[in-house]
């Protein structure tokens, strides 16, 4: 296990990897073609590996780029093709020009606002961020443990969840 | 490594459900067609082998798995509710699977999945497991809604809740994390002691934080203005199931609701920053509700709104932020169960096979077709509606005076004011009963019934806590945390 504890230019890195991933985000949902959408979800995916790492959490990190960046994506892209999912038309994809002071054209507004006063937050933050409480996500058997002791409950939980999920899977697209 | 002892007791009732979940799961297999009926008895024997179990932790109190399960008063009220409205949810749903060919053993599942994960909301000490229990219901509602997946309108159900119901999830988990961020712990008292040491003035952290949690659990109890999915949900869901999420779902928010503000922030400061918020929002809720149900025509939207104009009225209890006030919370969501179930099980009785009756018209001289039927409707619209001598009219009672000791007056006033406006909606329906002809071609099959008793058991609870509230009023003072 190399020494982690003191990466050079840890700063710099987060701020160009956090920037870089909210950029890909911001693409990923602006873009039109629904291929590129989903490689910019690939490369948000990865730069969110890069943040796990410079917090220390390799296993987590791997399991993201293996787990999301991988198999998930594999998924999208392939329904994506076999759907075959034409360019959204900038015409056809709006709603009616007349109706241009409803209610739901308050939404990007409020969107915005919200957006502001997040910047706000984080701006006006006093204290530094509270660190992980000294858990420790480094390797595979300090994730196994944390599972099987400090967070047992939420393990359990979370396996019924997956179950629902997988029942509600089968329940809505089985053919009857 | 050493291993944690668990304290199962804590959280057998939910262990217990979740078993009878999985049972009914597999057994669904060996059943053949004409015995799927035996589904929603094995679920309601486990529902009541989990009341049971609950019974057994009365004056119990501890904490297990980390400090994330808790056993208190608070939590064995809200099982309890949950338990019940899951009872009478699977008997009034018998009839319906079977009219509208839904009858699969994963129906009674999710439900059963459901009401385990309310009662994970309404016993976790921890953000995340509140979190988890949270997804399991919202998880299990979306399928649920779309359950009928033969009718476009129940797919564009489940699919607009889910949409949604992803975006308030998000809210939830971004709060939680600002939350962590500013306390360094997930669990709700270390929350609390946390805000104790640590004044929060000109941080900004926290209360953003609380304020998307806010929004997470208001989506949750369809709280304006995060009610907009619900009449549309409602509509387009089974009935049988939109009449068990309108409950389920808004008893398990309010009770995760509840804990948390009470138990992870309740220092002075917050207090007040939440107290106005939730203010803001219980006037919104209230009048955004009755006055859009004035406008529907359609029986499920109208109780869509009218659930959201109750959410308002609950709203105000936590205003007061004191123990009477959550009595008066719980005895309010006791009421609404009985009497929003019972009119909802009314609905069902109109409709039969392959057809239901939803438009306000269908109404239209019930009394002389059904005498029964609309007297127990009255009864539960008047309920609804707060008029004597009901639950609601307690229910209301209840929460007004605990806003005015705490002297939420303009709020108690708002309260009253919207009750008011509500009676047009709730008249309008009892009058269509009693004063219009009915169509000639309408006709009623017999109520089945497993759907009797359930509206008997709703009329019963409905009139008596209006009644004798006594017992009830001592119940609700087990609410402790």
């Amino acid at each position: 296990m190399p020494d982690l504890s003191n990466l050079p230019y840890e700063q710099a890195i987060f701020y160009l990897v956090s920037a870089l991933a909210v950029g890909c985000a911001l693409a990923m949902i602006l873009s039109k073609n629904a291929v590129h959408a989903a490689l910019f979800m690939v490369a948000n995916f990865g730069l969110v590996a890069v943040l796990y790492l410079l917090l220390r959490a390799s296993f987590i990190a791997t399991i993201q780029v293996i787990v999301y960046a991988g198999a998930i994506m594999v998924l999208f892209l392939f329904v994506i093709m076999m759907l075959n999912v034409q360019e959204a038309d900038p015409r056809s994809s709006r709603g009616p020009q007349d109706r241009l002071f409803t209610l739901g054209s308050l939404a990007p507004l409020l969107g915005l606002g919200l957006l502001g006063a997040l910047a706000y937050v984080a701006l006006g933050v006093k204290q530094p961020a509270a660190t992980s409480g000294g858990l420790v996500f480094a390797n595979i058997q300090d994730v196994g443990a944390l599972l099987f002791t400090r967070y047992l409950y939420p393990f359990e939980i979370t396996s019924l969840l997956l179950l629902v999920a997988m029942i509600g899977a089968v329940v809505l697209a089985k053919r009857r | 490594m050493p291993i944690p002892s668990i304290d199962f007791t804590v959280i057998l009732p939910i262990l217990i459900l979740s078993c009878a979940a999985l049972f009914v799961l597999l057994l669904d297999l060996f059943l053949s067609a004409e015995r799927r009926g035996l589904n929603a008895y094995v679920s309601l024997a486990g529902v009541a082998a989990a009341a049971a179990a609950t019974s057994l932790q009365i004056g119990r109190s501890g904490t297990t798995l980390e400090g994330m399960a808790v056993l208190d008063g608070f939590g064995l009220a809200f099982e309890w509710l949950l338990l019940g409205i899951a009872a009478l949810s699977v008997l009034f749903s018998i009839p319906y699977v079977q009219q509208h060919n839904l009858n699969r053993g994963e129906y009674y599942v999710l439900m059963l999945f459901v009401t385990a994960g309310g009662m994970v909301m309404a016993t976790s000490n921890d953000l995340i497991t509140i979190f988890l229990g949270y997804e399991l219901l919202s998880l299990s509602l979306y399928v649920l809604a779309a359950f009928a997946r033969e009718r476009a309108a129940s797919g564009e159900a489940g699919m607009k809740y889910l949409l949604l119901g992803g975006f308030a999830s998000a809210f939830l988990l971004y709060g939680i994390a600002l939350t962590f961020g500013t306390t360094g712990t997930t669990n709700l008292t270390m929350i609390a002691a946390f805000f104790d040491k640590t004044p929060i003035a000109g941080n900004a952290l926290p209360l953003i934080g609380l304020a998307l949690l806010l929004i997470g659990f208001g989506f949750k109890i369809a709280a304006a203005p995060f009610h907009a999915w619900a009449p549309d949900v409602y509509e387009g869901a089974p009935t049988s199931v939109t009449a068990f999420m309108s409950s389920a779902a808004k008893v398990a928010g309010f009770a995760a609701l509840a804990r948390v503000l009470f138990v992870a922030f309740p220092s002075p400061a917050l207090r007040l920053d939440w107290g106005n918020a939730l203010a803001a929002l219980a006037i919104l809720t209230m009048t955004v509700g009755n006055i859009a149900a004035l406008l529907q025509n359609n029986i499920k939207r109208l109780l869509a709104y009218s659930g959201i104009a109750h959410a308002g009225y609950i709203l105000i209890a936590l205003v007061t932020g004191t123990a009477q006030g959550l009595e008066a919370a719980l005895f309010y969501l006791l009421a609404y169960t009985f009497m929003n179930l019972g009119a909802w099980s009314v609905v069902i009785a109109l409709g039969r096979t392959g057809e239901e009756r939803l438009d306000l018209s269908d109404f239209a001289g019930l009394s002389m077709r059904h005498p029964r039927l609309a007297a127990v409707m009255t009864l539960f619209l008047l309920s609804l509606a707060g008029i004597p001598p009901t639950a609601g009219l307690m229910g209301k009672w209840l929460i007004f005076s605990a806003a005015i000791q705490q002297n939420l007056i303009p709020l108690a006033v708002i309260g009253v004011l919207n009750s008011v406006v509500s009676l047009a909606y709730y008249l309008r329906v009892i009058s269509l009963m009693y004063t219009r002809p009915a169509d000639a071609s309408f006709s009623l099959s017999p109520v089945a019934r497993p759907l009797t008793v359930a509206i008997v058991v709703a009329a019963i609870g409905t009139l008596a806590l209006g009644l004798l509230p006594a017992p009830v009023l001592q119940w609700v003072q087990i609410v402790r945390f």
